[in-house]
């Protein structure tokens, strides 16, 4: 029988040899006569290297090279830009010239035998610098705003005359917001093995991305694409940090082939708040406007990121602004602010997260001011189409997330005034706000090969920073090719099988599910067309379309009997079969519909009135993503997703100290995110959702939606239990003191 | 990380005269490793007096003694601890994390060095880590930093939470030197800072702390410490308080008030504890003494905050421990 395995809560099936130790990450895969490389990073925030005394380094133990621009090999550096770097700008070019052009960035590598002796050497450099004054606060009044160039995706747009509507409606918000700069901080650092063979470079490398890695390299030392491999079978977490090819990668292929050995490289967790991006801190201003009885009429949404003077980073801050509420009149203008800092990367709920706590901080402002209950303000005002793309959408459940949300939550219980809750002492708070995030799909394949015993191997170089690739995979390719999920091995993260897209974006369960199911498809087809030109098989001389596959098995059309499983027929043909298949959507209906996920998110939170401590201590959000494919993880990734964005809500923020941009807390204990005590209750729940245009999965993704929309609900939550609204992120217990 | 000698002792004679020629003990290590991996701490030889021992908690009369090896979790869980002085439990289950607990000693955590981010980092000015420097955290992020005791050299807070407690509970430490042994009150540890902030306490070369005492009295079992912060585990104080009072016929007969997060070294508050003094327990009371926490306050440019937080966090100490709310 054909087993349903696609919506099951299966266990991760990479779970075992991750508790044991047996599932390896980059750092792992220590090669024989292995090195080991330390960065040193500059000490200043902007000027230049002007000495670089390495004599005494040199003559520490255990010390084989010192590597910096005085003799760093001139590195081809060719162009190369995949979708997730820039598109404006040229990435930093390492050790090639002498300017530091931000605090941290590399300006020298030691390569010793052991980590310590290599550290040693690192602390014992002198290095002088021609130091200017860096500018690393948008604030800062040497800060300037550019607009972006090139850089469609993410322009200006208008529809009505949003400003004049804004003008004449009868009740307004106009509010302006500032959230910090955070970095992903996930728990495995950066690591890289480099190893030369020749020509040819092998990177164990933590990255979420290993065929555009190869490609950013081989562009980098000039070699042919297929001379570099990738190899990323597991990430520890992520977040978006690992998605582009940062320089500690060809630093550790540059030491590699200076000293002819394989060289390791692992960022020290304060090396990775600067070289390896962060969410930009963003500046933003809405403005709503709104009928009486609580119809929009104008919203206005400008937005200013940081970014790099280098290149240009955007992000879909304002994106979701044109299409969550049905309004004639709506204007966005997203701006930049080059600073003297690394440029910022994407990170979980990229540019969705920052712009939807504005916009939601303000819906939920805009409620109070017409006296409205939040959930009722946006209901008025939900659309039937994307009004900003003038399509439909293939797919909106946020009515259905909002109904099913509340019954878990309890949002009947809810008073409306502000300080109306209490718990004893406790202020307590219940707040809510939507969240949102596209349905991405990029261009995958992926490799089956069914084998004699029965078992299927699947390929492709996609990648499982946590959500559990591995094993939504193994269920697609159970279900697609009829067979237990015991004999299905799936293997991913390295950069010679089948390309796949960035592990982000929310696109893998997409994209690479979608290439899965193909090459699956292809299989049974290649099996087919063997069984049915084979002699001994029941099926010989069946014409194609006169079979049907039935739980691994292959039968006449109409026929009842069991049928010839799959592996005979391999078996017979004496050749495993071997397919490889490339995903493939309706590009129309990819063109006629406008394509998100939604989502309606709430929080409870009781504050101290005394001392203004901040507790989150109920969160459920309900999520309209399409198909589930694992209800277990789809729970785990959402939830996880949740505790980011009371993070982002409450603690997170790289502080920079602008006299010389350093961060200051770049230290676990210093750069503040929840930890389990700080995390209440939590819930996710999926509304059903059968989106026959998204692609073949009918699935949307998760990984992004899960952090967006929590940031909001915590600040609804506190302006409800408190009456004090908080604009800027995170918001902390002097903000309730000080308020 | 800096080669190091590393010695291990059995006696303590053997751990003071290894100390008296220029040794580092070392207990639970989780601040001298810390700071050695950063080069921060950059000790040549280092005495592990793990071995000695010197971990017992037991009661003395109404008195709890702490073996200085003992670790901050043994200490937090041992009944005594709980029945004589449940104060002392208290701060020790706020402070640090549970792994950290597991190592530090109750001597060590005393000895802690700051949390000032500059103190931590070799490339930024820091007149603790390297006299005459200058002091980053004045002019820089100073969010977390000192509103009381500081001076023109160093802002950096004291970061232990029993150390507040102790301090509030007139503790006594004795201790082993090459000169012989005294006893003398914890609150006398910590010098202020000064114009010598890298001198941070009053230990001649060599001496061992053995244990403290903690002496259990009427107020001991009527205490509260209150450790306000963003994060609800594994943060730092931004404003701690402990309080202890005896109370009878609706009058505070004594109070003991010490504050953390706020000095340069643990603060107790004799100003407050003396406004407290034979009034009737009650917010309005609380709140009249909580002031005078404020007398000789200098906030910084990013923790004026705290002039708000130090009175509240007191009061509300105070109302914890008075079981007034």
């Amino acid at each position: 029988m054909t087993t349903n395995v696609i919506g099951i809560p299966l266990t991760r099936v990479d779970g075992r040899a991750k508790v044991t130790g047996a599932a390896r990450y980059a750092a792992d895969f220590n090669q024989h006569a292995q090195l080991h490389a330390v960065i040193v990073g500059a000490t200043t925030g902007l000027g230049r290297v002007t000495a670089l005394d390495e004599t005494s380094a040199r003559a520490m133990p255990g010390v084989v090279e010192v590597i910096s621009h005085l003799n760093a090999p001139r590195l081809p550096y060719g162009p190369h830009k995949s979708f997730i770097d820039p598109a404006v700008g040229e990435r930093l070019h390492v050790l090639q010239d002498d300017q530091v052009r931000f605090y941290g960035q590399p300006v020298a590598l030691v390569v010793a035998d052991t980590l310590d002796h290599a550290e040693r050497a690192a602390n014992a450099l002198r290095i002088s610098y021609a130091a200017e004054r860096p500018v690393v606060d948008t604030h800062d009044p040497a800060a300037q705003t550019v607009e972006p160039s090139g850089s469609g995706a993410h322009g200006d747009t208008l529809r009505g005359d949003a400003d004049r509507a804004l003008a004449e409606a009868p009740v307004k918000v106009d509010a302006t917001y500032d959230m910090a700069r955070e970095n992903h901080n996930p728990m495995e650092p950066h690591a890289v093995v480099a190893a030369w063979d020749g020509n040819r470079l092998t990177l164990w490398s933590k990255s979420q991305f290993v065929v555009n890695e190869q490609a950013e390299i081989a562009a980098i030392f000039g070699l042919p694409a297929q001379n570099v491999q990738v190899i990323c079978p597991f990430i520890g977490g992520a977040f978006g940090t690992s998605l582009r090819t940062w320089p500690h990668v060809t630093l550790a292929a540059m030491a590699a082939r200076q000293v002819g050995r394989p060289v390791k490289l692992v960022l020290t967790r304060k090396q990775m708040f600067f070289t390896t991006g962060h969410r930009p801190r963003t500046l933003q201003r809405v403005a709503i406007g709104a009928t009486r009885d609580g119809r929009i009429t104008s919203i206005v949404h400008e937005g200013n990121g940081e970014t790099s003077r280098y290149e240009q980073f955007t992000e879909a801050l304002l994106s979701a602004t044109s299409y969550m509420y049905s309004c004639p009149n709506v204007r966005t203008r997203y701006r930049l602010t080059p600073l003297d800092t690394g440029t910022p990367n994407h990170m979980r709920g990229p540019g969705e997260a920052s712009g939807i706590f504005a916009l939601e901080s303000a819906i939920d402002e805009l409620s109070y001011g017409l006296g409205l209950d939040p959930i009722e303000l946006r209901r008025r005002n939900e659309p039937t189409m994307d009004e900003g793309a003038d399509k439909p959408f293939s797919s909106r459940s946020l009515m259905q997330c909002y109904d099913a949300g509340a019954e878990r939550f309890g949002w009947a219980r809810r008073t409306p005034a502000p300080r109306s809750m209490r718990d004893g002492r406790l202020l307590v708070g219940m707040g809510v706000a939507s969240a949102t995030y596209p349905v991405f799909f990029g261009p995958a394949s992926a490799r089956v090969r069914l084998h004699a015993d029965g078992t299927a191997a699947v390929e492709v170089a996609a990648s499982d920073m946590g959500p559990g690739t591995y094993t939504s995979m193994t269920q697609v390719a159970a279900e697609t090719l009829g067979i237990p999920v015991e004999q299905v091995r799936v293997s991913i993260g390295h950069s010679d099988f089948p390309p796949a897209p960035p592990h982000g974006g929310s696109m893998t369960m997409a994209s690479v599910g979608s290439a899965v199911r193909a090459a699956c498809l292809a299989a049974r087809d290649e099996v087919t067309r063997r069984a049915v030109a084979d002699q001994r098989s029941p099926v010989f001389g069946a014409a194609l379309d006169g079979i049907e596959w039935i739980g691994g098995s292959l039968r006449r059309l109409g026929d009842s009997s069991p049928g010839q499983t799959y592996h005979d027929v391999v078996a017979s043909s004496g050749q495993p079969v071997e397919v490889h298949a490339s995903n493939q959507r309706d590009a129309d209906a990819a063109s006629r519909y406008s394509m998100h996920s939604f989502g309606a998110v709430f929080a409870e939170v009781a504050i101290d009135p005394d001392v203004g401590t901040i507790r989150v201590r109920r969160a459920v959000g309900t999520y309209g993503a399409g198909r589930i494919v694992n209800p277990r993880l789809a729970s785990s990734q959402c939830t996880g997703g949740m505790i980011g964005g009371i993070g982002m809500a409450l603690m997170e923020q790289t502080a920079l100290d602008t006299r010389d941009g350093r961060p200051v807390n770049a230290h676990m204990a210093d750069y503040l995110m929840p930890v389990n005590l700080d995390i209440g209750s939590l819930e996710a729940h999926f509304v059903d959702e059968d989106d026959p245009h998204v692609n073949v999965l009918g699935v949307k993704g998760l990984g992004e939606i899960a952090l967006v929309g929590m940031a909001p609900a915590v600040a609804n939550a506190i302006y409800h239990a408190t009456g004090i609204r908080v604009r800027d992120l995170p918001i902390r217990i002097e903000d309730i003191l000080t308020a | 990380m800096l080669s190091f000698n590393f010695e291990k002792v059995r006696t303590e004679q053997d751990a003071i005269r290894a100390a008296a020629v220029g040794g580092r003990y070392i207990a639970g290590g989780t601040t001298l490793i810390d700071l050695m991996r950063e080069e921060v701490e950059r000790p040549e030889h280092l005495v592990d007096i793990n071995a000695l021992p010197m971990a017992d908690i037991r009661a003395d009369g109404f008195d709890l003694v702490i073996g200085a090896l003992a670790r901050m979790s043994d200490v937090a869980a041992h009944p005594e601890t709980k029945r004589l002085e449940p104060l002392v439990a208290e701060a020790l289950i706020e402070g640090a994390s549970p792994q950290l607990r597991n190592m530090a000693s109750t001597g060590g955590n005393l000895l802690q060095r700051v949390r000032c981010p500059y103190f931590r980092m070799l490339d930024a000015a820091c007149n603790k880590r390297d006299p005459g420097s200058g002091c980053s955290a004045i002019n820089g992020l100073n969010a977390g930093h000192a509103i009381l005791g500081t001076s023109d050299h160093c802002v950096a807070t004291h970061p232990s939470d029993v150390a507040v407690a102790l301090v509030a509970l007139e503790a006594t430490m004795r201790v082993k030197g090459p000169d012989g042994e005294r006893t003398f009150p914890v609150e006398e540890l910590f010098r202020l800072p000064g114009n010598a902030p890298h001198l941070e306490h009053t230990l001649r070369p060599g001496e061992l702390i053995v244990e403290i005492r903690v002496p259990g009295g009427p107020y001991a079992r009527q205490a509260r410490y209150l450790k306000v912060r963003d994060r609800a585990s594994y943060e730092f104080a931004l404003v701690s308080a402990a309080v202890a009072l005896e109370t009878a016929g609706g009058t505070i007969w004594q109070a003991r008030v010490a504050v953390g997060g706020v000095g340069t070294r643990p603060w107790r508050m004799r100003a407050v504890e003396e406004a407290l003094r034979d009034k009737p327990p009650g917010r309005n009371v609380f709140e009249a003494a909580a002031q005078l926490a404020l007398e000789g306050a200098r906030p910084l440019s990013h923790n004026h905050y705290k002039v708000e937080l130090l009175p509240r966090t007191i009061v509300r100490a105070l109302e914890m421990a008075g079981d007034v709310a």
